[in-house]
C-alpha cells in the first residue's frame, strides 16, 4: 500500500484534539494467517498464528470502530487469506458502515461468484487479487498449489460485479522477465490498478532471498518495460511499481515515518507499526485484547520506538534526506544488522551497504524455495 | 500535458470526495490512499465536474474569496494532476 499524503493542514473547521504521532490514515487488518498458498516471499511472520489464536468477530468489530475513531480512512482486510474467515462479510459490512474505503486483499482462492456477490452487498468497493506469474508452471511452483484457473475466475467475477479491481504481483528472479506479459494479462482482465512489487526481503522472503534475487540485467530490462507501460495504460489502468530497493542507491522511505500514518493488527491482536516490524525481536507489541487502539497508537513502546528522529544515529541524524526517507526501513536495518537504529543498509552512506552488495551476487545461485507450512508450525 | 486555464479538469475515476467526521476535514479517497484537503482545495475539487474549465472554476470561486484566485486554482490543480488525482477531461478519465 502507498502512504496517504497530507497535502495541507486543516482549514477553519474546529480542530479535533491533537494526539501523539498525529492521526493514522491506514490500517492493515490481518484477519488470519491461514492461507491455501505457500508463497516463498509471504509477508506473514515465520511463526504463524493458528485459527485458535485469532481474534473473534466482536474483537475485530471493536478494532475497526476504534480505528475509525482514531482517524483511519483506509482499511485493508488482509491475511493470510481473509476469505477463510466466515465472518468476512460481517466485518466488511461493519467497515462500510463506519465509512472506511476498504480493500479486500486476497489470493482469489475461495472467491466464488456467490461469495463475491455477498461481498458486493456489504458495500465493499475494492478487491486486490494476487497472481504469481503468467506462466502456469512457475505460478504453481511459487504458490505451492495450482491456483491459476481459480484466480482468473475470481477476477472475472470481481469485474462483472463492479468492484474496483487491483492485481498484485510480487516480482523476483523467476518472473521478472515476464513483467510485460503480466501487465498485458492484468489489462486483459480489465484491472483498474496493477501493483508490481519487487520482493522486499523480510521474514520468508529473506529466508528465500538467494532463490528470489534477480540479476541487475533483469531489473533494468523490467524497469524499461514498466516505464513504457505506465504511460500506455495510464487512462485505463494505474500501474504502481515498487522498486527493488537493493538495486537502488537510497533506501525506500519508512511508510510515512514510523508510527505516523500506518498500523497493522495481526490475527492474534498484536498491533504493529508495520507488518515487517514483527521481525524486530527487541520490540514488544501490545494487543487489542488488552488495550484500546488509541492507547496502543499513543502509548505502546513499539510505536514510540522510532517515531520522529531522536533515535537516529549518524549519518541519518544530520542527513537532509531524513525528512524524505526517515532513515529508510527499520525492519530492514534490524533484519540485516541486528540493530534497528542503524541506517537502512541500502543507503550508500552506511558501511553496512556491503551486506546488500554481497546479496546482489545471489542471482547466480540455483533456485530452491522454502515454503511456509502449517503442518510444521510455520 | 500541462494543465492550462482552458483545460477541463476532472477527478480521477477511482477517486472520490468524502468528509472525515473525525478530523472534521474533507478528504479525497482512492484505492489504498487518501489526501487530506483544506476547505479551499475541497471547494476547487467540487467544481471539477467535467464541464467547467480551470478559468470557469476560478470564476465561480471569485465571489466566495472576494479576489482573483485563478493562479491559485491552476497551481493547486496542477499539483494534483502531477499525482494523477486530477486529469484532463479531453482525454479518457
Amino acid at each position: 500500500m502507498k502512504p496517504a499524503r497530507a497535502v495541507e493542514s486543516n482549514g477553519n473547521a474546529p480542530a479535533p484534539a491533537p494526539i501523539a504521532g498525529g492521526r493514522p490514515t491506514t490500517l492493515l487488518a490481518e484477519l488470519t494467517h491461514r492461507c491455501p498458498l505457500r508463497c516463498p516471499y509471504c509477508s506473514n511472520p515465520l511463526e504463524l498464528v493458528g485459527a485458535e489464536g485469532e481474534l473473534s468477530t466482536d474483537d475485530w468489530k471493536r478494532v475497526l470502530t476504534q480505528a475509525r475513531e482514531l482517524g483511519v480512512l483506509q482499511l485493508g482486510l488482509s491475511g493470510g487469506e481473509p476469505l477463510v474467515r466466515k465472518d468476512l462479510e460481517q466485518l466488511a459490512s461493519h467497515a462500510r458502515g463506519l465509512g472506511f474505503y476498504s480493500t479486500l486483499v486476497t489470493s482469489g482462492l475461495g472467491l466464488t461468484r456467490k461469495r463475491a456477490e455477498r461481498l458486493r452487498e456489504t458495500g465493499l468497493e475494492h478487491i486486490q487479487i494476487s497472481i504469481q506469474d503468467t506462466d502456469t508452471q512457475t505460478a504453481d511452483r511459487i504458490a505451492g498449489v495450482p491456483a491459476v484457473t481459480q484466480k482468473a475466475a475470481a477476477a472475472a467475477a470481481v469485474r462483472e460485479l463492479g468492484f474496483v479491481l487491483s492485481v498484485n504481483v510480487v516480482l523476483h528472479r523467476a518472473n521478472l522477465h515476464r513483467v510485460g506479459e503480466i501487465i498485458e494479462l492484468a489489462a486483459d482482465w480489465g484491472a483498474d490498478r496493477l501493483e508490481l512489487a519487487n520482493t522486499q526481503y523480510y521474514g520468508w522472503a529473506l529466508e528465500n532471498r538467494t532463490a528470489l534475487m534477480p540479476s541487475r540485467a533483469q531489473v533494468e530490462a523490467a524497469s524499461a518495460v514498466v516505464d513504457d507501460a505506465i504511460a500506455v495504460h495510464r487512462d485505463r489502468m494505474q500501474i504502481i511499481y515498487v522498486l527493488p530497493d537493493y538495486f537502488e542507491e537510497s533506501p525506500k522511505a519508512c511508510y510515512g515515518g514510523w508510527g505516523s500514518v500506518y498500523l497493522v493488527v495481526a490475527p492474534d491482536g498484536r498491533t504493529l507499526p508495520c507488518h515487517g516490524a514483527t521481525h524486530i525481536t527487541t520490540l514488544k507489541f501490545d494487543t487489542v485484547r488488552e488495550h484500546s487502539l488509541s492507547w496502543i497508537w499513543e502509548q505502546s513502546s513499539a510505536f514510540q520506538a522510532y517515531r520522529g528522529d531522536d533515535w537516529m544515529r549518524e549519518p541519518c541524524r544530520t542527513c537532509p534526506q531524513k525528512a524524505v526517507d526517515f532513515g529508510g526501513c527499520r525492519c530492514q536495518a534490524f533484519a540485516l544488522t541486528g540493530d534497528a537504529t542503524n541506517p537502512d543498509p541500502v543507503c550508500g552512506l552506511t558501511p553496512h551497504r556491503a551486506l546488500i552488495d554481497a546479496a546482489l551476487q545471489d542471482a547466480d545461485e540455483p533456485i530452491h524455495y522454502q515454503y511456509r507450512d502449517f503442518a510444521t508450525g510455520r | 500535458m500541462a494543465l492550462t486555464s482552458e483545460s477541463i479538469p476532472v477527478l480521477w475515476r477511482l477517486a472520490r470526495l468524502d468528509f472525515d467526521a473525525v478530523r472534521q476535514q474533507h478528504v479525497l479517497l482512492y484505492p489504498e490512499g487518501a489526501v487530506l484537503l483544506n476547505d479551499t482545495g475541497h471547494a476547487i475539487l467540487e467544481l471539477c465536474d467535467g464541464a467547467r474549465t480551470v478559468t470557469a472554476i476560478a470564476e465561480a470561486l471569485k465571489e466566495k474569496y472576494q479576489r482573483d484566485v485563478s493562479a491559485d486554482v491552476l497551481a493547486y490543480l496542477t499539483q494534483l494532476t502531477e499525482g494523477d488525482f486530477v486529469r484532463e477531461a479531453s482525454t479518457s478519465r
